[in-house]
């Protein structure tokens, strides 16, 4: 199961050269800054692009093969597009309908995507009475009802305020836990990637500089995400116990153990903490007079510096989870930190999503 | 009243003469409008130019040249001879052919710009919903465009309704046949016949204002702007 | 005028030469140097631009013309028109012009009598008597608007004259004027028609092409065209001095030659 592709496409000015192997399920995430042909990438694959002798081929069904081109109608795709894009001249009903009756798949079951994206009660109105989280919960949803075999979405919450894309975001969520098919989600906000892609496509000036598992990906010290000023990456966790006296809960993951403040989740649920750069500082031996509360016993994998002159960047392995540390070069001579030395990492926050 | 059966008779006329028209024209005009909006070709321009050609020339040139176009010399007037439709000034077809050219481009222009205030996304929203081509153009494209459908059809229905050199030119002026109401008020006036020239031009005036009122209070002028 | 939508045009023809005239007149101390404006029937366009060149030529006047329909130049006359002269394409007009005021009385005159032809592009379709009314075998007759042209009613009375009005009728296809008559019949469209014996005459007098018969005077009403001085020009020696130039031996043989007759 998997989504094969190769395309060439040239353009004034631009030129977008990709040849990638996906999964064939869960989030795929097309990163990169405004520019670098994640939208482009995206058109081709829905076929809106018509990029000549390229190869698509989504789990077994070959879409596009040199003269051979599947016409978008006939691609089992749903499509969601940065801005509002439904008809005005129907109502909601009409527009979920509208894909509904002419897919040929098996239609989904359309309380449940109703349920799912919470747009039961906006069925009589027209888009024009929708606010803006709304409308692209409708079009998700009308794409959805196609039946697609693959999910594209083109920066989904890019149009919208940040209210509206915290309200959005859950059902995002759920869409990434519910959905069997593969989504194709481009962004260039890193922190929706680390909360809904399982894996990491990195594209600068129509090139693919990456690809690989989100985690793995982002804790790449070579890669300009790395030099990112918001630079992260994620853990995948596990829930795994609460503290009632301190108000904590406490996660489990492969390398060790984080505390956050106490949330109301059942024991044994997966979560995905999200630890900034920024946030991780380095000792060399474990401070017990420190007030960070999570402390982590880490082995120094790679220093290198970064576009700003007074910092660099440190990559740890924490057990078998890789981190990275942003310090002052000053700190890293006063520590002498080299590879293979034994430090602990301090962590003082860390972003939780569920 | 003043009207006396030659007046009744061109009213009808007029009003069969406007609705073929407008029919056709809408049939001609969505194609070429749609090709016209859509297209990248080198042959947009030209094309366009042609289209609007016959609001820049007098109408008396373009009935002359219709004239000579569908006479026995000219390449329409071989076409339909050899067709065994014989030639087509002076007749009500010749009427219909000569009004569709010369209102062309009230019908084409208004529906080329409610083509372009579509844009290409809501086409691309429907191919990834499964709509081929021409489904798209039924189920997004046609009721998207609804007023510039109606401003076509209202403009080409007023637009020959008032036309008066071309249908001069090739119409020969004949009774039932050819004669329409701007004619016969041309030549009420022309023959100093004011009173009845009068009751004809009011009644054209109240006609022209009812079925522009009635169309535009069904579809309000703007429509197109406040959707998008 | 055929491409004119107001059928009126403005012809300052020789303007250089008539301004040299003007000044040369003004240098000289020639008393009497003077513009007229004059509305002149579009069927006699060539010849009054003869007459005219001539007329600036011999008088040192001006002469502005404007040509056009004359049912056109009455309603622009009666709205305060600038028109000093009137050259009408019938009698009526000047005659209403006159009885209304409009006109300085006892100014009339006829200065052309349009002869009608009848005239087919082609060869050999009409016969010098004008048997083919009678013969058929054609689909449309044109004629002008005998409602508003004098030419299309001389059409009408000629038919019947011959009593074959009320079968050709079906087949009558209506100018407006002689000049879109002319096109329907030189563009083949209707095979024949009656139109102005001037529009079919080349400048050798002879017929420039297709077949035509010249209709015989004594079957229709003549087609007089009069003249009138018009209230705005009665004080005007130029205006005076034109309309007794149009009566002379020069304007008349330039009429005669562009097939038209003139009155006794």
């Amino acid at each position: 199961m998997s989504i094969e592709l190769r395309f060439t496409r040239s353009y004034p000015g631009f030129a977008l050269e990709a040849e990638l192997v996906l999964p064939g399920r869960g989030v795929s995430a097309l990163f990169g800054p405004s520019g670098s042909g994640k939208t482009t990438l995206l058109r081709c694959i829905a076929g809106l692009e018509k990029a000549g002798g390229g190869r698509l081929v989504v789990n077994g069904e070959v879409w596009q093969d040199g003269d051979f081109f599947l016409p978008v109608h006939r691609r089992a795709l749903g499509y969601v597009f940065q801005e509002a894009s439904l008809f005005p001249h129907l109502t909601v009903a009409g527009n979920l309908d509208y894909g509904k009756k002419r897919s040929a798949g098996d239609v989904p079951d359309l309380r449940a995507i109703l349920d799912m994206l919470g747009i039961a009660h906006l069925l009589q109105r027209k888009p024009d009475r929708l606010s803006g989280g709304e409308r692209q919960r409708v079009a998700i949803a009308r794409a959805l009802l196609t039946a697609p075999k693959l999910l594209l979405m083109d920066e989904p919450l890019a149009a919208l305020d940040s209210q509206r894309k915290r309200e959005i975001l859950p059902y995002l969520e759920r869409l990434h836990d519910s959905l069997a098919i593969p989504i194709l989600y481009v962004s260039h906000a890193a922190d929706e990637v680390a909360r809904l892609a399982d894996h990491l496509v990195l594209l600068e000036q129509g090139r693919v500089l990456a690809s690989g598992p989100l985690a793995e990906t982002l804790a790449r010290i070579d890669l300009p995400t790395a030099a990112d000023e918001d630079a992260a990456i994620v853990i995948e966790a596990t829930v795994a116990g609460h503290d009632e006296a301190y108000h904590l809960t406490r996660l489990d993951f492969p390398g060790g153990i984080i505390w956050v403040t106490r949330r109301d989740l059942e024991i044994g649920r997966k979560a995905r903490l999200r630890v900034l750069a920024r946030d991780v500082s380095i000792a060399l031996s474990e401070d017990a007079g420190s007030s960070i509360l999570n402390r982590l016993s880490a082995c120094v994998r790679a220093v290198v510096d970064t576009d700003n002159p007074a910092q660099v960047m440190v990559q740890l392995d924490v057990g078998d989870t890789a981190m990275l540390a942003r310090i002052t070069r000053r700190s890293r001579d006063q520590l002498g930190l080299v590879p293979n030395m034994r430090v602990w990492a301090q962590i003082k926050s860390v972003s939780l999503f569920l | 009243m003043f009207l006396n059966d030659g007046d009744i008779q061109a009213m009808f006329l007029t009003v069969k003469l406007a609705t073929v028209v407008t029919v056709i024209l809408l049939f001609i005009g969505t194609p070429i409008a749609w090709w016209l909006a859509r297209t990248r070709s080198p042959w947009k321009r030209p094309i366009s130019a042609v289209v609007t050609l016959p609001m820049v020339l007098p109408p008396t040139v373009l009935g002359f040249y219709l004239l000579v176009l569908m006479g026995p010399q000219g390449p329409l007037g071989r076409l339909t001879e050899a067709l065994g439709l014989g030639l087509l000034p002076f007749t009500f077809t010749g009427l219909v052919v000569a009004s569709i050219f010369y209102s062309l481009p009230f019908a084409v222009q208004p529906l080329q710009q409610a083509f372009d205030a579509i844009g290409e996304r809501p086409l691309e929203v429907a191919a990834t919903l499964r709509a081929s081509p021409l489904d798209t153009f039924f189920s997004v494209v046609l009721p998207l465009a609804r007023p510039g459908f109606t401003t076509a059809a209202v403009m080409s229905f007023a637009h020959t309704v008032g036309e008066f050199g071309v249908v001069l030119m090739i119409g020969g002026n004949i009774p039932g046949k050819t004669r329409v109401l701007s004619v016969q008020i041309y030549d009420h006036v022309e023959a100093l016949e004011f009173a009845q020239g009068h009751w004809l031009a009011g009644g054209l005036l109240l006609f022209s204002f009812c079925v522009l009122l009635l169309l535009y209070r069904n579809n309000p002028l703007g429509a197109a702007e406040r959707r998008t | 005028m055929l491409f004119t939508r107001s059928m009126g045009m403005n012809v300052k023809f020789k303007g250089v030469k008539a301004w040299a005239a003007t000044i040369l007149l003004l240098a000289t101390g020639t008393a009497g140097a003077d513009e007229v404006q004059v509305a002149a029937a579009a069927n006699f366009t060539e010849p009054m631009k003869k007459i005219a060149a001539e007329f600036e030529k011999t008088s040192g006047h001006k002469v502005a013309l404007t040509f056009g329909s004359t049912g056109k130049f009455y309603a622009q006359i009666k709205a305060g028109a600038p028109f000093e002269v009137l050259l009408a394409a019938d009698n009526e007009t000047p005659a209403k012009l006159e009885g209304e005021g409009a006109a300085a009385k006892g100014s009339r005159f006829t200065y052309a009598i349009g002869k009608l032809v009848l005239w087919s592009a082609k060869e050999a379709i009409v016969d010098d008597k004008g048997d083919v009314l009678k013969r058929g075998g054609f689909d449309h007759l044109a004629l002008a608007n005998p409602k508003l042209a004098p030419y299309g009613a001389a059409a009408v009375e000629t038919l019947k004259a011959l009593g074959v009005y009320d079968t050709i009728a079906p087949k009558i296809v209506q100018g407006e004027n002689i000049a879109q008559t002319y096109q329907f019949v030189s563009t083949g469209n209707a095979l024949l028609g009656f139109v102005a014996l001037s529009q079919v005459l080349g400048e050798d007098g002879k017929l420039k092409s297709g077949s035509a018969w010249i209709v015989p005077e004594k079957l229709y009403s003549p087609i007089r065209q009069d003249a009138v001085l018009l209230s705005k020009g009665k004080d005007k020696a130029a205006a005076l001095a034109l309309l007794k130039f149009l009566r002379g031996s020069y304007a008349i043989g330039v009429v005669k030659s562009y097939g038209y007759s003139v009155g006794q």
